[in-house]
Parts: structure tokens; C-alpha cells; sequence
């Protein structure tokens, strides 16, 4: 499984994320800074956590604009699977490849800490070597996790299986406790906690690392 | 040609910064205040003279960019 990860100004998580993708994979990903747009074909993109462009103007406003994320809009239209951690899920919020928008926490904190939450949807390539309803404990770090659409939105992601993941308990003001979401083609997936902090127990816990097994024996 | 935007977040939207401003006002003694909400200013210098064609570049620059239309609106206005 051959995977890129797209590196920005501000990027934080790339590293964490090639290496948890090593790991688990068995293959370097490919680091794509954002002016190299013209990258080879991947099998997986993924979006890492950060301060992208030290979140000017809105989180994910202006990598959302980029060159590369052209690219990356292209591909994964195309269904290359794609996925945003954190600054990456505000990214791809501000594409439009996933809906709705993350907001200021409602309490205004930075919110960092593992959080629970529950695994909705087993039935994307993002999620299921886990069992359906299973709680998982996956760290957050972020100011702008306060997930919001429509009241129609909602309703849709929640009808049509496009939430995979919610936090038990409210952290940061997100509508319906959201932590995740896919496209309705399912071949994206951003989501606020951090999987890629959390596979092996040296890090504290494992409970990442199903989400990058589905997705490699899916791939492979 | 000068372009005043302004952004701010939609009716409906919970706007924590804004009720963070609003607490604040009320425990300096500032009263009557009775909701703060708070926005985006962003001033363009524009190249262009033909005020409908400013007009016209500048909303899309709101759609495209200067505003998130999930969740705020935007405001002209030129001179």
C-alpha cells in the first residue's frame, strides 16, 4: 500500500502520521510538500494535523486553496481514499469534499486529552477491523473541533451511515457529539482525534491502529 | 476602489466567542448589553474602476475564500 502524506506550512502531525503508516503498512509514505503537486500515484492520501498556514483567515482556509489539495480534490473525486486528521478534516471541511464546518470548542478551550468515543459505521474501509458500537480511546488536541451543519446535514450523515465516529461525552460543542465523517462515497474520511498517536502501547494505547488496518486490508 | 467586507457568523450559529465579549462586557458593569457576536473585517485595495465589475469579483472572492457560507454570511460595500 503505497501512501502519501501531504505536508503544509504549519504541518505538526506529518511525522507522527508517515510513521504510524511505516508501521503499520510496512512502506514509507511519500512526503508531498504542497508546492511538489505533481506527486506520483498513491494507493492513500492523508491530510495531517497541524496549523496549516498558522490557521489564517479560517482553519484549513488556506491549504483548502492550495495547489496541491487540487490534486488531492481530484484524486480523491476520482475515489482515492483520503483522510484528514484534525487540521486535515478542517481542510477537507473547507473543499467541500466532506460537509459542514469546524467551529471554535463551544467552551473556547484548547481541548487536549484521549477522549472515548464510539465507532458508528463499521462498514467503510476506514473502520472495519472494529465491531460495531466499540469504544475506543483516541487523544484530541485541537481549538477548532466544534463540528456543525444544518440540521438537514446531520440527519443525512446520520441516515446514511456517514458518521463513523462520535465522543461519549461532549468536549467540544460538535453537533450530535461528531467526531468523524465520511463522504457518502465513503472513500473519505476526516475526523478530530488523533489514530495515528495511539498504535502501539508505548504511545498508551493501540486503539488507532484498527482504523489503518482496515484501510491497508482493504488496499491490499 | 477600496472593498469593505464584513463576516459574520449566521442567525443560529452559536457564536462563543461573541458570548465570551457579552459575559465579559456585563462583569466590567457595561449593561444592557444584550448579545455580542463577533465578526471578520477585511479591506481590499482593488485595481478595478467599473463599480458593478468590482462588485461582481469581490462577491465571488466572499464565496470563494473571505467566507465559510456554511456558516457565516458577508457584506459589501465600495468605494
Amino acid at each position: 500500500m503505497k501512501s502519501a502524506v501531504i505536508v503544509f506550512p504549519g504541518s505538526n502531525c506529518d511525522r507522527d502520521m508517515a510513521v504510524a503508516l511505516e508501521k503499520i503498512t510496512g512502506t514509507k509514505p511519500l512526503m508531498v510538500w504542497h508546492q511538489d503537486y505533481d506527486f506520483e500515484t498513491v494507493d492513500f492520501i492523508a491530510l495531517p494535523g497541524g496549523f496549516s498556514y498558522g490557521d489564517y483567515l479560517r482553519c484549513g482556509a488556506m491549504s483548502a486553496r492550495s495547489h496541491v489539495m487540487k490534486e488531492v480534490i481530484k484524486r480523491a473525486n476520482d475515489g482515492v481514499p483520503t483522510l484528514g486528521i484534525c487540521n486535515g478534516f478542517q481542510i477537507l471541511t473547507e473543499t467541500g469534499l466532506l460537509p459542514g464546518a469546524l467551529m471554535r470548542n463551544a467552551n473556547l478551550h484548547f481541548v487536549c486529552k484521549d477522549v472515548a468515543m464510539t465507532v458508528e459505521n463499521t462498514d467503510t474501509l476506514f473502520t472495519k477491523d472494529y465491531a460495531g458500537g466499540e469504544e475506543i480511546i483516541i487523544p484530541v488536541a485541537h481549538h477548532d473541533g466544534n463540528y456543525f451543519a444544518d440540521d438537514d446535514t446531520l440527519d443525512r450523515l446520520e441516515g446514511e451511515g456517514q458518521v463513523a465516529f462520535k465522543y461519549t461525552s461532549d468536549i467540544n460543542g460538535a453537533q450530535r457529539q461528531i467526531a468523524g465523517i465520511t463522504n457518502a462515497r465513503g472513500n473519505i474520511l476526516g475526523m478530530m482525534p488523533h489514530p495515528e498517536r495511539m498504535i502501539e502501547p508505548a504511545l498508551g494505547g493501540s486503539d488507532g491502529r484498527k482504523l489503518f488496518t482496515s484501510l491497508m486490508n482493504t488496499l491490499n | 476602489m477600496k472593498a469593505r467586507i464584513h463576516v459574520t457568523l449566521k442567525n443560529g450559529v452559536l457564536d462563543p466567542q461573541g458570548k465570551a465579549i457579552e459575559h465579559a462586557l456585563g462583569n466590567m458593569g457595561f449593561d444592557g448589553v444584550n448579545e455580542a457576536r463577533q465578526g471578520k473585517f477585511i479591506e481590499l485595495e482593488l485595481a478595478e474602476t467599473d463599480r458593478e465589475k468590482a462588485e461582481t469579483a469581490v462577491d465571488e472572492m466572499c464565496r470563494k475564500l473571505l467566507a465559510n457560507t456554511v456558516i457565516e454570511n458577508y457584506s459589501i460595500e465600495l468605494e
